[in-house]
């Protein structure tokens, strides 16, 4: 038992060793066009390549809607480059190529009907280093996305949305007499949780999160978890981190991914998060989770 | 079994701790280095310097001669001993807007292409080919602007004096809706002049523009695209707001060049010595046409006033160089630019 | 569009769990941003306002010339293809089609201004060029209305050749010279010696030309020579190479110096052999660039030197013809015969500005490739 960790399950989980959401035959709800909550994201066989280097090979996996799913692994093996194949930020490297689907509530994001535009916007990320938009007042940032996507809102409807999203990025006490300041003019913990409200403001189908912690002080990424734990009922949200004690603190299910040297990544385990710590099947991850390695 | 004694050594209390005198202690070739290179650039200082001393000493005569009335006349009429700028002055700065007018749009766009839009196989041949654009001689454009464009011009010209005539500068003196309309009236004009000089100016400023957009930070584009932007959102959103200061400062960059431009102004424009808003009608000068159409039969005094006007142009120019570099140095793009 | 796929739940290898057989492995997928949708789009709109600017062009509007042609369809194109666009198709992206289509307009334009300069000038030089007398002879005895098969421009090249090389010999060493003097020595004056070096380069060539003019010509008595050329060139080649190669020194990474001097090098050596170098591709371009500037100057020549049409190989002494200076007294003769030996000229100008910048091109490419 690694000490510390409250696994948060505001759902209730059957212990079976299918993890949450496949309800044996019937059809879904959340498959069904017009639903608005959060979604579920499969990835199906997903393959990266940079250039003639294949990174990722292979990668297969289920997010349910409305669950914190952590991707944890030591660095360098593919992790992020998955994270961002799931929200088509991949493509925007130079040579860089994927094969497979990633289904957003059953419909392929990369199809050639898809907008990119459109797919970005219903899977928003999170990066690793805060990148609040410096010339906009904090307000602004917030309602950036609603610009950049010419969403109109009106002015009392764009307030009780800059206070809504900073309220649940737990950002709303601290700026609110503040609003028309610059966004950089935050700490680092602050900035973080700025953009995470501002990726709310389009209001996503899933959150995609980028080691969103790992530039900041400890009581900010204490704060950034509770807003991850709180949020998770809300929003579907992946999260990368090589923090094996935040994986277990804020995710109900984690994927475990390896690189062996000169090798593409994958992914060697993936199921319940305290499955995952507790009783690992492959050595690799009782390797990984107890600190031998990583 | 010995002990190891070990006693500390006692500072003396009363002698302060002041930082040591270091010789620098440089090798005689060193110095013989240091010398040589220490020569070479008060050379350079003292020649380049006593060029803008000695223009400004030359103009000392003239100024008395003529006083203030050499920024007020517009006539270059040296046997009549009338001789002022003003005209020259106006047609300098008008050929500059126009060319101003004209590359603005066209280097920010092309900056813009290039760093966002255009396919990434092509991308280093666009960037080959603005440089190639800088380094074609200006006699070049001058023929290409005479020969090639002007015809074409001219009909643009027409149009604008025909249907926007009632706005000043677009008025021409001759009736643009007549059946056979003179061609003439609109030749050798500081539009047509403008023209050959912007692609002089195109070049410089999309060179500084592309460098500041290549720089904005990846991170922001990150964002930006993440939230749905599309590729024009991001650019508005991050690179345009980033590089503010790298967009005045190569504009200013290249209207410093257009204000110097001689060759290709020379070949096209017809001197006339009037000061005219009409930027369309033929007739205009500028002071660098005025030096290389003047000197030759110029007596030393005329010869102080070309210079006089000489200084006041490079003046000019020193003094929108200067405000570009400021621009650029203090903005946030600028502090990793290189200009 | 709707897809259904038959989802895998999420598995933990486990005994319990059936195995699917190995799946072949796929290669890369084509990812298409671009749909074949928005192709007939643009082809669409493409197509059709050009056929709406030909009918209303002339017989409508009563426009004339090429120049408002293309505008008119450009103009059209963009209501055309914005509306094709907004019929599937959010704000943003409608936005973003017409910002593209104007971009690859502006694109045009700027490589299509400078492709017909580079084409026209070849071609209207063209009949001069094929003559071999053209570049054998030079103009002494035969008047500019002579054919083209008599006389030609070798006093032109040769002197552009000699002026510039003189320039060339005088400003780069003391331009590099500058440089490591700003950047190296570091005297108390370097930043007095930046500012004016900078200002310098501001300076219009014709100010040089005049300077050298007056001061050497008319006080000192020198004559109209090709000396006197080099002497203005290098005064305005001297700032640049200063400038640009002060920018190349400066980016030598200092842990490179360092670990020379901590080797025991002097100073000196540390720079000739290390700094140096290292610098070697930027202080090349910013020669190049120099050279190029000098070559193409017309107002220097025009005060500083003569039109000779005599072929010399002293540069002091007597007028030296030029290149840009050939050009242009050739255009303002006013005939066409001269006109095309002028044009003939700048062709053979364009080519040496054309072979130096693939020669800068080639040592930029040394230089990345090394990296």
């Amino acid at each position: 038992m690694i000490r510390g960790i409250t696994v948060r399950s505001p759902r209730e989980r059957k212990p079976a060793r299918h993890a949450a959401g496949s309800v044996a035959g019937r059809p879904r709800v959340d498959s069904q066009p017009g639903w608005t909550g959060p979604a579920r994201l499969d990835a199906v066989e997903i393959s990266a390549w940079f250039g003639k280097t294949k990174v990722l090979e292979d990668v297969t996996l289920s997010v349910p809607p409305a669950t914190v799913t952590a991707l944890i692994g030591p660095s360098g093996c593919g992790k992020s480059t998955f994270l961002r194949i799931l929200n088509r930020m991949h493509e925007s490297v130079e040579g860089a190529q994927l094969a497979g689907e990633v289904l957003l509530n059953g419909q392929d994001i990369y199809a050639a009907g898809h907008r990119l535009t459109e797919a970005r916007k219903q899977i928003g990320m999170v990066f690793q280093k805060p990148n609040p938009f410096p010339a906009m007042s904090i307000a602004d940032n917030v309602t950036a996305g609603l610009s950049l996507t010419s969403t109109k809102v009106g002015k009392t409807e764009r307030q009780e949305l800059v206070e809504h999203c900073l309220s649940r990025a737990g950002l709303w006490n601290e700026v609110k007499d503040r609003l028309n300041r610059p966004g950089s003019a935050l700490s680092g913990g602050q900035q973080q949780r700025l953009c995470i409200a501002r990726a709310l403001a389009v209001e996503p189908k899933v959150l995609l999160m980028d080691e969103p912690c790992s530039a900041l002080d400890p009581t900010s990424t204490r704060r950034i978890e509770e807003t991850i734990a709180e949020l998770g009922s809300q929003v579907t949200i992946v999260i990368v981190t090589h923090n094996m004690q935040q994986a277990a603190r804020v995710s109900q299910q984690a994927a475990f991914f390896l690189a062996e040297q000169g090798a593409p990544g994958g992914i060697v385990e993936q199921g319940l998060t305290t499955d995952l710590f507790e009783h690992p099947v492959d050595p690799r991850t009782a390797d990984y989770v107890n600190g031998r390695f990583g | 079994m010995s002990t190891v004694e070990y006693t500390r050594p006692q500072a003396v209390p009363s002698l302060e701790r002041l930082p040591r005198k270091l010789a620098p202690g440089h090798q005689p070739s060193d110095r013989i280095f240091h010398g040589a290179a220490t020569t070479i650039g008060m050379f350079v200082l003292f020649i380049t310097g006593s060029i803008g001393i000695f223009l400004g000493y030359q103009s000392i005569p003239t100024l008395r001669h003529y006083g203030l009335r050499f920024f007020t006349e517009t006539n270059w009429q040296p046997e009549l001993d009338k001789i002022g700028i003003a005209a020259v002055l106006v047609g300098t700065v008008e050929v500059a807007l126009v060319a101003m007018v004209v590359s603005f749009p066209l280097a920010f766009m092309m900056a813009l292409f290039i760093t966002d839009y255009a396919p990434k196989r092509i991308k280093s041949w666009l960037v080959s080919a603005i440089d190639l654009m800088a380094a074609v001689p200006s006699i070049i454009y001058g023929l290409w602007g005479f020969f090639l464009l002007q015809p074409h011009a001219i009909n643009v010209a027409r149009w604008l004096s025909q249907y926007l005539g009632w706005v000043p500068i677009f008025k021409v003196d001759t009736d643009p809706n007549a059946a056979v309309w003179q061609q003439s009236r609109y030749t050798s004009s500081a539009f047509i002049a403008g023209l050959a000089v912007s692609m002089m100016a195109i070049p410089l400023a999309c060179a500084v523009m592309r460098a500041v957009f290549d720089q904005a930070p990846l991170g922001e584009r990150e964002a930006a695209m993440a939230l749905g932007g599309t590729r024009f959102g991001v650019a508005r959103t991050v690179v345009f707001p980033f590089a503010k200061g790298g967009i005045i400062g190569g504009t200013m960059l290249s209207l410093g060049r257009a204000l110097g431009e001689t060759a290709a102004v020379l070949i096209i424009i017809s001197p006339e010595y009037v000061i005219k808003p009409r930027i369309l009608e033929a007739g205009t000068q500028t002071t660098s046409a005025l030096i290389a159409g003047n000197f030759g039969d110029a007596t030393k005094s005329q010869l102080s006033a070309l210079l006089t006007a000489g200084f006041v142009l490079f003046l000019i120019t020193l003094a929108v160089n200067s405000v570009a570099a400021v621009v650029i140095r203090r903005s946030r793009s600028g502090a990793g630019t290189d200009i | 569009m709707t897809i259904l796929h038959t989802i895998r739940p999420l598995e933990s290898a486990g005994p319990d769990e059936p195995t699917d057989p190995p799946r072949p492995r796929r290669g890369p997928r084509r990812i298409r941003v671009f749909t074949a949708e928005d192709w007939w789009s643009l082809v669409g709109a493409l197509a059709s306002s050009f056929a709406l600017v030909m009918v209303g062009y002339e017989h409508i509007l009563d426009f004339s010339g090429l120049l408002g042609f293309l505008l008119c369809w450009y103009l059209v194109f963009l209501l055309v293809y914005g509306t094709l666009v907004s019929i599937s198709n959010p704000r943003p992206l409608v936005v973003e089609r017409l910002v593209a289509a104007t971009l690859y307009v502006a694109a045009t334009v700027v490589i299509g201004a400078l492709g017909t300069t580079v084409v026209y000038t070849f071609v209207k030089g063209w009949s001069a060029v094929a003559h071999l007398n053209f570049f054998t002879h030079d103009m002494a005895g035969v008047s500019p209305l002579s054919p083209l098969n008599q006389g030609g421009i070798l006093q032109a090249i040769v002197g552009t050749v000699i002026e510039v090389g003189i320039a060339m010999a005088v400003s780069v060493p003391l331009g590099i010279g500058t440089a490591v003097y700003m950047t190296e020595v570091k005297g108390r004056g370097s930043q007095l010696v930046r500012t004016v070096v900078e200002s310098m380069t501001a300076l219009p060539e014709i100010l040089a030309g005049l300077f050298v003019y007056i001061v050497l010509i008319v006080e000192f008595g020198f004559p109209k020579s090709g000396v006197a050329v080099s002497a203005a060139m290098a005064v305005t080649m001297i700032p640049i190479i200063a400038r640009a190669g002060e920018v190349a020194l400066r980016v030598v990474p200092g842990g490179l110096r360092e670990a020379s001097s901590a080797l025991g090098a002097t100073h000196w050596k540390t720079v000739s052999k290390v700094v140096l170098p290292s610098a070697r591709a930027g202080l090349a371009t910013a020669t190049i660039l120099a050279v190029a500037r000098g070559i193409g100057e017309t107002a220097i020549p025009l005060i500083a030197s003569g039109a000779s049409s005599f072929l010399t190989f002293n540069p002091t002494g007597e007028p030296m013809n030029s290149l840009p200076l050939f050009i242009y007294t050739a255009y303002t003769t006013h005939e066409p015969l001269a006109i095309t030996r002028g044009f003939g000229a700048a062709a053979v100008l364009l080519t040496m500005v054309l072979v130096l910048f693939v020669v800068m091109r080639l040592v930029l490419r040394d230089r990345s490739a090394r990296r």
